[in-house]
């Protein structure tokens, strides 16, 4: 099972990183993997939403599950739980991949989107996702979230955006293509 | 599909590419103390995936663990924080144990590593542990190396166990080396190297 290397964005001080062509009907599998991502604002939540083709504004409707395992460097926690800020219950807005992400120097985030079929035009669109990353309090706490839920659509996802729930980032994005 | 197409697409062949995910290498371990990746770690790929076959511990009840060296250091010992959790049933059946939880033994809060990443994979005939580590960017020399994985093993005590987890180096230095060894003892058993293109 072969994966091809479709497009890579490399963001520098971005407001969103946009994948507009290339998501149809050549594979059942989108795979986009994050690099070092990193805000330019402290606190801020890394999340995507989608665009169904011929539509505008990446404002799709989703419902999803997320629940993340954290543990800090100074040994606060650690805690495995559902986490309901996270969650989206037919809501519109960017699905959160993260939690109030440092901004430090050294910090960026790292992960992977699945995102199922979404040229079909008779299913919702499944995904899922696991991400690692740190929030900065007294002491950096690490966190790994567990993301799936699926767009609420049957029309074909042509368009995907990322970015942060306030400011720019820097990192690198690339979206791969499989089956 | 011949059996060699079938071994081909599960295990790959070192050097061929599988579209832009490239076998970089394969080692194989037999009664050893570690099996260390010293080589072919570098920036040329933005993701590095291992993915660990059947490692099976001469003594029962080890941990299997992953360290990582920075370029020009020595030992498997750089910083790490990072978060795990378990699900487990017994052999047992429904009258056997259940659970998913945090797990204490497999996680880190800025320790020196090695990463655990099993609980205590047991030692019998048959008996062994699979899975896979994703490490993201490791020759930045800017920002911490972040890495997740999951895997699957035969508990010491009859069950199965299957962990998942994530954390980052917290180190600048760039990682180009990696080693995987049991907690104590030698082992079998099969790691992979792979290069994500990006």
């Amino acid at each position: 099972m072969a994966m091809t290397l479709i497009t890579t964005n490399t963001s520098s001080d971005a407001a969103t990183s946009d994948f507009t062509t290339g998501i149809d009907s050549t594979y059942k599998l989108y795979i986009f993997k994050f690099i070092n991502i990193n805000p330019a604002t402290t606190g801020q939540d890394f999340g995507f939403q989608v665009n169904v083709a011929g539509e505008s504004d990446y404002d799709e409707v989703i419902t999803s599950t997320s629940f993340s395992a954290w543990y800090g460097e100074a040994g606060s926690g650690p805690s495995l739980a559902y986490d309901t800020a996270k969650d989206q219950a037919q809501d519109t807005g960017f699905q959160d991949l993260n939690s109030a992400q440092s901004s430090d120097a050294d910090s960026g985030m790292a992960g992977t989107l699945w995102l199922f079929n979404p040229s079909n035009t008779t299913y919702v669109k499944h995904f899922y996702a696991v991400t690692t990353s740190f929030t900065l309090d007294a002491t950096p706490n690490h966190n790994n979230y567990y993301i799936a839920g699926y767009v609420n659509v049957t029309g074909a996802i042509d368009e995907i955006q990322f970015k942060y729930s306030s400011g720019n980032f820097d990192g690198i994005i690339s979206m791969y293509g499989v089956g | 599909m011949p059996l060699g197409a079938h071994k081909v697409a599960l295990f790959g062949v070192a050097g061929v590419s599988t579209g832009d995910v490239v076998l970089l290498s394969s080692q194989t371990a037999s009664d050893s103390a570690s099996l260390d990746f010293t080589s072919g770690i570098d920036s040329t790929y933005g993701e590095y995936i291992f993915r660990y076959y059947n490692c099976n511990p001469v003594t029962d009840s080890a941990q299997f663990q992953v360290g990582f060296n920075v370029t020009g250091e020595s030992d498997y010992n750089e910083v790490i924080t990072s978060a795990a959790f378990t699900a487990y049933n017994t052999e047992g059946g429904a009258g056997g144990t259940t659970g998913l939880a945090y797990s204490g033994d497999i996680d880190l809060a800025q320790a020196a590593g090695p990463q655990p990443l099993t609980a205590a994979v047991g030692n019998g005939g048959d008996e062994s542990c699979v899975g896979e580590l994703h490490l993201f960017n490791p020759a930045s020399t800017t920002y911490v190396k972040h890495f997740y994985f999951k895997g699957t093993h035969y508990q010491n005590n009859n069950h199965n166990q299957t962990v998942l987890g994530a954390g980052y180096i917290n180190v600048t230095g760039a990682i180009s080396q990696v080693q995987w060894k049991m907690s104590t003892g030698n082992f079998d058993g099969t790691v992979k190297l792979w290069g994500v293109k990006n």
